[in-house]
């Protein structure tokens, strides 16, 4: 049987290494330790000597990486990590889902990639959550913009909220703009107009 | 006429400049394009995304192409560099307790001379120097090496990576005691109290290649007319941001949110060339200390790809010459003559010269006419000779 990998993962939000974790013991019984600290982090790696290293595609570490993977000489153990570069399709998926990996040198395919489709099913998952978490959180905010514009419309010119609604709505299509900039612009005018 | 868009990566510095200003200006517009600017955490992650065809062209560290032309990265994709974004904007700076040192010697930080610089900073310095530098493949770190290595230092100094964001922090964790690192990083630390400006890069090497445009050689190559749109619209905004008076502007555009996100203030001092040296507030104004499009500042000579290629290939044990060669022919004079003679860019008859050979501004004969290229000597008078054969 193949030994246990050891696998590091580079990621300071324990919301977000956790699930990643997760994911990875799944797919078999490896060593699996998080590093959520940017500093000593070539210390770091050097001491673990792992397989595998796991790290968000724009954290800025990744660069002291890229520097570790070149640094080790031929009579070390090879901490050379690189990129990995056995199969294209998986890199570009890694890629894309916004996730890199260093794998030592020598380490064959066949181990790298149930490690690497797990670790990129986990990313997607986050894309599509931290996506979700911002449509929302600007559904939620343009919806109370758009309240108080209503509240505005309703006082000024003594109508009622549909009416007030609906103008908006055509403001904003004769404009070409979301009611929701016309509202924002609107909110803004009456906090300039009142006396207060 | 609809805009295309096209994909930028670029690393929030203020070298990035001529590719938000492209965008923000209307250059971009003028050419047909629609910049989508993507603001990278990595120089690695500008490298893969452009590898993996998720951007069309990076902003990104001169030598990075050329380490990967030598096969020192991951096996992606040709990637070429078809002109230089910037020239200087890095600056060394120093640890609090190395800058009281220096003071208690004399030294007088004048900013201007990088032998004084060098020697008096050997005198204070520990036995091996600890420089942070962002990346192993930039040119922070050929800019320390030349330095410190003509300087008098016996044992090289310990280069190690740092992310430009984490750069004050780790010295004032102790891990550096010396950096390199492009503006506004620099100054950052300064005002954080945490670190000193020692020289900027340009007193080592008076037009130290910084940043280039980078793209996929097959991508260049499929599509020719995006290409020389991208470089046009590029090379205009460099020149804009050259008229001196446009730099504030510039600094304004830069610190927005979607940018760099800082206070204009910051940015303004390496745009400006005035930078403050100490905490308490010392400046020194520094005329050229990042140049965008003055003296041909954009024409990718081929001998700096080959001078990069040849330290490179000397500290990871490759044979130089095939190195240099192999350098050279991703570096792309071709294309930036054939995109930009249409743009008026002036063009020098050849595109290998000797490099740190003018001591002062020059003139020389272009393709039509004169030209003149900017003084690049380094302070030692190093003069690289670049095979000519290719």
């Amino acid at each position: 049987m193949d030994k246990r990998l050891s696998i590091i993962v580079i990621e300071p939000d324990p919301e977000r290494a956790a699930p990643i974790v997760d994911g990875l013991r799944e797919i078999g019984d490896h060593d699996i330790r998080i590093i959520s600290e940017n500093t000593g982090l070539a210390r770091h790696i050097a001491a673990c000597r792992p397989d595998i290293v796991l790290i968000d595609l724009a954290n800025p570490s990744r660069d002291v990486l890229e520097e570790l993977a070149l640094a080790s000489g031929p009579t070390e153990r090879p901490v050379a990590m690189f990129v990995d570069r056995s199969d294209e399709h998986l890199t570009r998926a890694a890629v894309e889902a916004g996730i890199s990996a260093y794998v030592v040198d020598g380490l064959r395919p066949d181990r790298i990639k149930p490690v690497l489709d797990a670790a990129v099913a986990r990313f997607h998952m986050f894309q599509r959550m931290r996506a979700e978490l911002a449509a929302t959180r600007t559904a939620l905010e343009e919806r109370k913009v758009i309240d108080r514009a209503k509240a505005v419309l309703m006082k000024a010119r003594g109508i009622d909220e549909e009416a007030a609604y609906a103008l908006l709505r055509k403001t904003a299509m004769d404009q070409g703009k979301r009611v929701a900039e016309i509202a924002q612009q609107l909110v803004l005018a009456a906090g300039l107009l009142s006396c207060r | 006429m609809p805009l295309t868009p096209l994909r930028l990566g670029y690393v929030p510095l203020i070298d990035a400049a001529p590719l938000i200003v492209a965008q923000e200006m209307g250059f971009a517009a003028e050419e047909g394009l629609e910049f989508q600017l993507l603001r990278l955490g990595a120089w690695a992650q500008a490298r893969d995304m452009l590898g993996a065809g998720l951007i069309e062209a990076a902003h990104m560290l001169v030598p990075m192409p050329v380490a990967q032309a030598l096969g020192l990265g991951p096996a992606l994709p040709d990637l070429d560099l078809v002109m230089f974004l910037s020239q200087g904007g890095q600056a060394v700076a120093v640890s609090a307790v190395l800058a009281e040192r220096l003071r208690d010697q004399g030294h007088d930080f004048d900013f201007r001379d990088a032998r004084k610089a060098g020697r008096a900073l050997h005198r204070a310095a520990p036995d091996r120097l600890r420089v942070g530098v962002p990346f192993h493949f930039s040119t922070q770190l050929e800019l320390v090496r030349h330095w410190l290595g003509a300087c008098g230092f016996s044992q090289a100094p310990e280069v190690v990576t740092v992310p430009p964001p984490l750069m004050a922090q780790s010295m004032a964790a102790g891990e550096v005691d010396a950096f390199c690192v492009g503006e506004p990083w620099a100054s950052g630390a300064v005002d954080r109290g945490l670190a000193s400006l020692l020289l900027p890069g340009t007193a080592i090497w008076a037009s130290p290649p910084e940043k280039g445009l980078v793209l996929r050689r097959d991508y260049t190559a499929a599509q020719p007319q995006m290409t020389g749109a991208l470089m046009r619209a590029v090379w205009r905004a460099g020149r804009w941001l050259d008229e001196t008076e446009n730099r504030d502007t510039a600094a304004e555009i830069l610190s927005r949110r979607e940018y760099l996100d800082l206070p204009p203030e910051l940015a303004e001092r390496g745009l400006t060339g005035r930078l403050q040296v100490t905490p308490s507030g010392e400046i020194r104004h520094v005329p050229d200390f990042i140049v965008f499009h003055a003296g041909a500042a954009n024409f990718p000579w081929k001998s700096l790809a080959a001078l990069f290629a040849q330290r490179i290939a000397q500290r990871h044990g490759l044979a130089p010459v095939p190195a240099m060669q192999k350098a050279m022919k991703h570096f792309r004079t071709d294309l930036y003559r054939e995109h930009l003679r249409e743009a008026g860019a002036a063009l020098p008859g050849a595109s290998a010269r000797l490099e740190g050979a003018l001591a002062q501004d020059c003139e020389v004969a272009a393709e039509k006419g004169q030209m003149i290229l900017r003084a690049d000597a380094f302070f030692d008078g190093t003069i690289f000779d670049p095979p000519f054969s290719s």
